[in-house]
């Protein structure tokens, strides 16, 4: 524990350390590759080597017979669809007729050694009839047979086709109207946790049992139950140690009922890792995307219109497509005042893996597309970029036009904590040429405000015990997944209940022992969990209260907890001990049991129209960046030297959680801002590694400076936002916006890497570099 | 492949088990003896995080066969705390926000271990060189490099921390 002096009383903005980092830092927590149960089998799957075929016959019966293989599926006994959206129930365990992604999967082997498992898969023979295979998304779209999915004409997953106010009207008011098409290069979360998953089968009540690593619990148990053919009450889903997620954990991935439906079949556990390899195949990453940019703006700046074409390639199966699509349009809102916008979206199939979820989902090539526009109309109009945005901010609290309600709204205070620490007002513009600064600014939402499965239940609940010495113990769904998840819940009953951080136990993620919560995705764990972990610690506190009022002959309303003690308002110093008032709520029971929920309240949910659904969320974080970068114009290689990111994150629970979070996500930003690009060639990946891959050593990770900007949310936890995900889509832009300004070149097509600085170096205009140096 | 008895010697306790000669090391410290704080992150030693001490260095255990380090002392993150007391460097990781989902954390500690008993005050630049073969993908590095010099104060001030 940090001992400073200075420390509140209160757990609530305190920099205390997570409470599982003791076991992170001795080795001893357990994530799920480090679990083994007696007679633990070593599963495998079998990929299909080809983008598009049709399987004409599989013949599993060499490696049946192959001693030590204990187990053997494939697609024609579990072929159950699924998927994480009911509206995109695409999937087999196994493939079922047809392969749509080099990396699909075919079958499934158990094993008494992973020896024997790679020998079964090799006895596998599996006859395919190769088809034609789609990997460029505008080719993709005109596609009139041999269709990824028979249900799905041209290719097309999802199209939506938004228009609020009158765009016309708009671009007909604007002084000036640009159009830019921008390229942004898939990108994948490669958390460095390889997928686990082990999965133990009870005959005696034919239930299932699945450790894994997983950011959903409950889609997973209700996935395993529907594949599986069995009552969710049989399935029991419980989350070990996350070892990142950043969204690829986000949906049922095919080893967690590969391993499951194997475990069934061999009567023994069985355990499957997937090699880096796999988890890079399995993917569910950010979709490579194209944008088709229009805005409209008076000559003072102000905007007018946007219209935005927006096209993704979403691999093989819709995963969470609709959704990402969705989000790609929506949240064009909720940053600036735009009073007319119109959005078509398409989600297109390809023959590569599914894209998903992934930090900052649907909005990160958007946000770079409209941030890099604006920093152009900017540079166009001769207005200060910081200016710019000022003049087209929200008025909050407010209802964008297409009904996203915003109470909160910190990016002013973030746009002037940047200007002010970068030195912005003495740089921009003014730095020699090959230095420059950008700026730009993002926002997400803090959990989105209805959930998956639509439903009148609450989006997570919360139950607490309390037993006789006063020891807490948190029994909640929510996921861990090193955000910092547990360590939130456990500061905020503490702080509720007037008691120390170290009488708070927790009991998270497991479907048997806790309460449903939808899972760790959209950044809503903070906001949900942590308003269900006030409700419950309220509950005991009125429970204790009560109990304690009657012994102290006063009323429950004039008795606080405060230091592990129940006080008189109006004489401090008669006071029960926590523990004693707690005994007293126990009664003849064996503890205190309490409970609490949270659903989003009805005006956050959104419209009317058709997808209106995703978007809206209870609050917005926002964030503004300034990078500054050094452009060497002999080799295009772009240096960051310095970010500064201010992130409203509403109320810092715990200021080294938000801090870690905020620069987490900028340097993911960062990764995808200058190297991170998967290398496909017909449908397969040139570089499925970390190395090839590009993952930033600490040697290309430059300082990374947050600032903490606290609007006080009036609905969150303490006043509490998301911190995990909005300001990585501002570092993009800004980064392209520093290498403007250091060498006059706009990248439009993402990652910026040497080659492309070089070349637009080579088109550019002669006489820029000395405008600059002057 | 026939398996053979080998003795290991790790965390200053010696080990005596059958394995093949093929086992890396990696799987022996995972699988055999139990200690599953070694980390696989990858198949092809990019991310460091089964790195281990071998005699004092740090080594990538997916890169080693368990046959051929016999005669030599592991150290694997289990070893690194004193008894109850945590090391300067797993207290520097708990309070600095070093460890996010963790599982970079042991072979980051084992790195950061072998350079701190080399170079009890290292430079940004010596601290980012030592750890960059060891990935990260949630801190972003800002607040390992914290952890690490909160390590350095820590060592100086010797004060002992224990756990809970």
């Amino acid at each position: 524990m940090s001992s400073s002096p200075q420390a509140p009383a209160s757990p609530i903005g305190a920099r205390i350390p997570m409470v599982d980092s003791v076991d992170k830092v001795t080795g001893l927590g357990l994530y799920t590759d480090d679990l083994t149960l007696p007679g633990t089998l070593v599963g495998r799957i079998l990929h299909s080597p080809h983008a598009h075929a049709r399987i004409r016959s599989i013949d599993t019966s060499a490696a049946e017979r192959l001693p030590g293989v204990r187990a053997v599926a494939t697609g024609q006994e579990t072929p159950v669809k699924y998927g994480i959206l009911p509206v995109g129930h695409d999937e087999t365990i196994f493939a079922v007729e047809k392969v749509r992604y080099v990396g699909d999967n075919v079958a499934g082997v158990a094993a008494e050694s992973e020896a024997i498992a790679e020998e079964a898969l090799r006895l596998i023979k599996v006859d395919y009839e190769i088809l034609p295979a789609y990997f460029d998304p505008e080719k993709s779209m005109l596609a009139e047979d041999n269709l990824i999915h028979e249900n799905k004409p041209h290719n097309i997953e999802r199209d939506f086709h938004h228009h609020f106010g009158d765009v016309e009207k708009g671009f007909a008011e604007a002084d000036y109207v640009r159009e830019d098409r921008f390229d942004c290069a898939e990108v994948t979360h490669a958390a460095l946790e390889p997928h686990s998953t082990l999965a133990k089968y009870d005959a005696s009540d034919s239930s299932v049992t699945v450790w894994s690593s997983t950011q959903v619990p409950y889609y997973l148990q209700l996935t395993l139950a529907s594949t599986m053919q069995m009552p969710p009450e049989k399935v029991r889903v419980i989350k070990p140690l996350v070892g990142g997620g950043f969204g690829g954990k986000s949906e049922v991935i095919p080893l967690e009922l590969a391993a499951a439906v194997l475990a069934r079949k061999a009567g023994d556990p069985v355990k499957i890792t997937y090699t880096r390899e796999e988890v890079f195949y399995a993917h569910r990453g950010r979709p490579h995307q194209i944008v088709e940019l229009k805005t409209g703006v008076t000559r003072e700046g102000k905007l007018t219109a946007v219209e935005a074409r927006i096209i993704q390639d979403g691999g093989a199966y819709c995963s969470y497509g609709v959704v990402t699509i969705l989000y790609s349009g929506q949240l064009l809102n909720a940053m600036y005042a735009i009073p007319n916008v119109k959005f078509d979206g398409f989600r297109v199939l390809t023959n590569k893996p599914a894209c998903g979820a992934m930090r900052g989902h649907g909005t990160v090539n958007t946000r770079f597309a409209f941030e890099q526009q604006l920093n152009k109309i900017a540079a166009t109009l001769g207005i200060d970029p910081v200016e710019i945005r000022r003049r087209n901010l929200l008025q909050a609290p407010c209802m964008t036009v297409n009904d996203l309600r915003v109470l909160s709204y910190g990016y002013p205070e973030c746009i002037d904590q940047v200007v002010e620490k970068s030195g912005w007002k003495d740089k921009y513009g003014k730095l020699p040429y090959g230095k420059g600064i950008g700026l730009a600014g993002s926002h997400y939402v803090s959990g989105a405000a209805n959930p998956i499965i639509r439903s009148k239940m609450p989006h997570t609940t919360i139950n607490l015990t309390i037993d006789r010495e006063g020891i807490v113990t948190i029994f909640t769904g929510a996921s861990e997944i090193g955000q910092g998840s547990d360590t939130m819940q456990v500061q905020i009953v503490a702080a509720e209940l007037g008691i120390d951080v170290d009488q708070v136990k927790i009991v998270a993620a497991d479907t048997t022992r806790t309460p449903v919560d939808l899972g760790s995705y959209s950044s809503r764990v903070t906001f949900m969990a942590g308003n269900a972990a006030i409700a419950a610690a309220r509950d005991a506190k009125q429970k204790i209260l009560a109990a304690a009022a009657e012994t102290m002959a006063t009323a429950p309303q004039n008795l606080v907890i405060e230091d592990g003690k129940v006080c008189c308002r109006d004489a401090r110093r008669i006071a029960l001990p926590f523990a004693e008032a707690a005994r007293l709520a126990i009664g003849s029971n064996d503890v205190l049991e309490a409970t609490g929920s949270y659903t989003t309240p009805e005006s956050s949910q959104g419209g009317k129209f058709k997808g209106a659904g995703v978007g809206p969320s209870p609050a917005y974080s926002y964030c503004a960046q300034t990078v500054e970068v050094t452009v060497d114009p002999e080799t295009g290689e772009v240096k960051i030297d310095r970010i500064i990111a201010a992130h409203d994150c509403g109320k810092a629970l715990n200021p080294v959680c938000v801090e870690g979070q905020v620069i987490g996500s900028v340097w993911m930003g960062l990764g995808q801002a200058v190297q991170e690009e998967m290398l496909w060639e017909n449908g397969r990946l040139m570089n499925a590694g970390l190395l090839e891959y590009r993952s930033a050593s600490t040697l290309e990770s430059p300082p990374i400076e947050p600032i903490i900007v606290e609007s006080n949310d009036p609905e969150g936890p303490f006043g509490a936002k998301e911190a995990g995900e909005g300001s990585l889509a501002a570092t993009i832009p800004a980064v392209a916006h520093a290498v403007y300004d250091a060498v006059g070149v706009w990248i439009d097509t993402l990652p910026i890497t040497p080659e492309k600085v070089l070349k637009a170096l080579e088109r550019q205009k002669p006489g820029v570099r000395s405008q600059k140096s002057e | 492949m026939k398996s053979e008895a080998i003795r290991l010697q790790v965390n200053s306790k010696a080990y005596g088990l059958e394995t093949e000669p093929n086992c890396l090391l990696l799987d022996v410290l995972r699988q055999d003896l139990g200690l599953t704080g070694t980390k696989r992150g990858c198949d092809d030693s990019s991310c460091g995080a089964c790195t281990v001490l071998i005699d004092g260095e740090p080594q990538m255990s997916c890169l080693m066969l368990a046959v051929s380090y016999q005669d030599c002392e592991i150290t694997t993150i289990e070893g690194v705390a004193d008894g109850s007391e945590l090391d300067p460097l797993q207290r520097g990781f708990s309070v600095e926000g070093g460890a996010q989902c963790g599982f970079c954390t042991p072979g980051m500690i084992l790195t950061a271990k072998h350079l701190l008993l080399n170079n009890p005050d290292p430079t940004e630049q010596e601290i980012n060189e030592a750890l960059s073969g060891n990935l990260c993908r949630c801190t972003g590095y800002t607040q390992i490099l914290a952890s690490v010099r909160k390590a350095v104060e820590l060592m100086r001030e010797r004060q002992p921390m224990e756990v809970r």
